[in-house]
């Protein structure tokens, strides 16, 4: 192709599609979407996000910035990877879905209030503290996810498992208070630092 | 059978459907001697299971009926029918070609009256129809066969079936004591035209052709129309009812990785095509809706494509559909979402076509070393292939306008090859 051509290309190509290439897992794929739908209506989320993968894609072409990455979609995605086995084009969708929710969250835009990306919050905390996930904690702050009485309710729902497994010793309730802790704390401190600066620059480059 | 005559200023012509026949008798008209080799007992392929052109709409028989004059009238071209290429080897200007001949069990002495298949009990699949309905084990592939010659299948070979076709034939023509004959000869050039299959839609396992009876493919719905068809030229689904509300689903099998990666061409005008077949035959009666991704209907022949959309009881819904799944009283429903709006649907339709894409059949294995077929399986045009020529769906997926040109390009380039041999040429 001419240099021209490609000069144009670059012109009419959207600055959000080259910041999601540039910066989301597999982004470099976008480009390839044709809107065919077959993603879409293999999801078995069905009606509950609020915009299928293929209009994503579409969105991403037409510079939807922040309604894309403060999409709830991606948030949504099971991993059946039934997208990844039927697109006709071989795009690796539930890894560019992947790939927009980390970079949405890294942006600030994930939504709240929304499920998983409490249950990512919460998973996250447990490793930066204690450098390991202590899967009691993760636990208990999902019961308490939305509330103190609705944490009440869940634990009072799940008692029987509870209980069954202190008994077969699957879970140690003393974990909750201390529990194992990985050794070198301080280094794992330091190596997270370092990450996020690395990622403020990032965000000062692309996010606002 | 009588001894073939070839030479290294032969032009060999692999497959006898429309490509092949354009190419041999463009070589053959231009006073080169053709061998065409044929693996059907009669010539005429894929076109001569097609009920009408587009975009004309006029009847195939029509083309093939001018082909059959001018290969009649051809002292220059050798036709062999039932018989297969099992290797090449040489190169150009000296191909040694190495020819399986499948015994027909019926000689030059049948006038294809019929007593034959009249006589016989036995019945086998009818691969003129897909295998949709059966026909006698003595039979004439179609009414457009050349040579009108009938044919007895193997199957009934020994049986008490044979005799009585053999008993019932007035002018001696059944022959069973006809063998398989392999034979070698020398070519100078090779035009490939082995044409196109249909895509085999049980692979698409998320349209459960093999689940759902009222899903058919395109080719099933084209010998629909034909009056000595499986349905007597009716359209009809597998219960015998007629249908109301048809759906075409596009690109079923093409432009996928997981299938065919390249566009099959006429898939989208064959499907608006069938919706005219649909609206002559049901009007008001039957509505189709086509689901597509991009209609690939090009220059010219876009203009058929706006008049079918013109028709208020075709409707088009710009969406891949994800999956069907079983209805009521034999109704499948097409889940997806639309492309325009991207919006949820599940439709019911009674019936289902899959535009199912055209599949090369260029073998592999049997070319000499460095003839190049690429990733779609086509045969390339390129200059380490030396005297082999790919043409028609051979060389790509083309309509049947296309390959016809391609085929007259692909004999004009053997033509090249031999005129060098004979040194009348460069």
């Amino acid at each position: 192709m001419s240099e021209m051509n490609q000069a144009m290309i670059e012109k009419y190509r959207s600055n959000f599609l080259q910041e999601v290439e540039a910066n989301v897992e597999e982004g470099h794929w976008v480009k390839m979407c044709m809107q065919c739908g077959v993603c879409s209506g293999s999801c078995p989320m069905e009606n509950n996000w609020d915009h299928p993968p293929q209009e994503l894609f579409m969105m991403i072409r037409a510079n939807k910035r922040d309604e894309v990455l403060s999409s709830s979609s991606m948030w949504m995605c099971t991993s059946c990877y039934n997208c990844i086995a039927r697109c006709p084009r071989g795009l690796p969708i539930t890894h560019i879905m992947h790939g927009l929710a980390s970079y949405g969250k890294r942006m600030g835009l994930a939504p709240k209030e929304q499920p998983t990306v409490k249950f990512g919050d919460i998973f996250w905390k447990s490793i930066v503290e204690n450098g390991r996930v202590n899967e009691l904690k993760i636990g208990v702050g999902l019961y308490f996810m939305n509330g103190f009485v609705q944490g009440i309710k869940n634990a009072l729902a799940g008692k029987e498992l509870g209980l069954a497994m202190m008994k077969t010793k699957r879970m140690n309730p003393m974990e909750y208070f201390g529990g194992h802790k990985c050794k070198d704390r301080s280094g794992i401190a330091k190596m997270l630092a370092k990450a996020a600066e690395f990622e403020a620059e990032h965000v000062a480059k692309f996010g606002k | 059978m009588s001894e073939v005559v070839a030479t290294n200023e032969t032009i060999m012509v692999v497959g006898g459907g429309i490509s092949g026949l354009t190419a041999a008798l463009e070589a053959a008209e231009c006073g080169k001697q053709v061998l065409l080799i044929e693996k059907a007992p009669t010539v005429g392929g894929r076109v001569g299971q097609l009920y009408k052109y587009f975009p004309k709409l006029c009847f195939p028989t029509c083309g093939l009926e001018i082909q059959y004059r001018r290969l009649k009238a051809n002292k220059n071209i050798r036709l062999m029918t039932m018989t297969e290429v099992a290797g090449i080897s040489g190169e150009a200007g000296n191909y040694s070609v190495d020819l399986k001949v499948a015994p027909r069990y019926v000689n030059e002495n049948c006038t294809a009256c019929g007593d034959c298949a009249n006589a016989v009990e036995a019945e086998v699949d009818d691969a003129h129809n897909y295998n949709m309905k059966k026909t006698k084990a003595a039979y004439l592939p179609h009414n457009m066969a050349y040579p009108q010659r009938y044919v007895i299948d193997p199957s009934i070979i020994g049986t008490a079936d044979a005799d009585k076709a053999k008993a019932a034939c007035k002018v001696g023509a059944v022959d069973l004591e006809m063998q398989e004959e392999n034979l070698s000869v020398t070519v100078g050039s090779v035009i490939w035209a082995t044409g196109w299959k249909p895509y085999d839609a049980a692979k698409i396992q998320p349209y459960g052709y093999d689940r759902y009876d009222n899903v058919i493919t395109n080719v099933e719905f084209e010998r629909m129309m034909d009056p000595k068809g499986p349905t007597g030229g009716k359209i009809q689904r597998a219960d015998g009812t007629t249908p109301k509300n048809i759906a075409f689903i596009q690109c079923a099998g093409s432009r996928d990785r997981n299938h065919l990666k390249h566009c099959s061409r006429i898939c989208c005008m064959a499907s608006l095509k069938q919706t005219t077949y649909v609206a002559e035959q049901l009007g008001d009666e039957c509505k189709s809706t086509i689901y597509y991704i991009d209609i690939r209907a090009i220059d010219r022949i876009d203009d058929f494509h706006q008049r079918v959309k013109q028709d208020p009881n075709v409707s088009f819904v710009k969406s891949k559909v994800a999956n069907i799944v079983g209805g009521s009283d034999g109704n499948v429903v097409l889940r997806g979402v639309d492309t325009e709006g991207y919006n949820r649907y599940a439709n019911e339709h009674d019936l289902v076509v899959l535009a199912t894409g055209m599949q090369s059949t260029v073998p592999t294995g049997i070319f000499p070393e460095g003839t190049v077929i690429n990733e779609h399986g086509f045969i390339d045009l390129d200059e380490s292939n030396g005297g082999i020529f790919g043409a028609g769906c051979s060389s790509d997926a083309l309509d049947v306008n296309r390959a016809a040109q391609n085929a007259t390009a692909a004999a004009l380039r053997a033509i090249q090859v031999v005129n060098q041999v004979a040194g009348t040429e460069g």
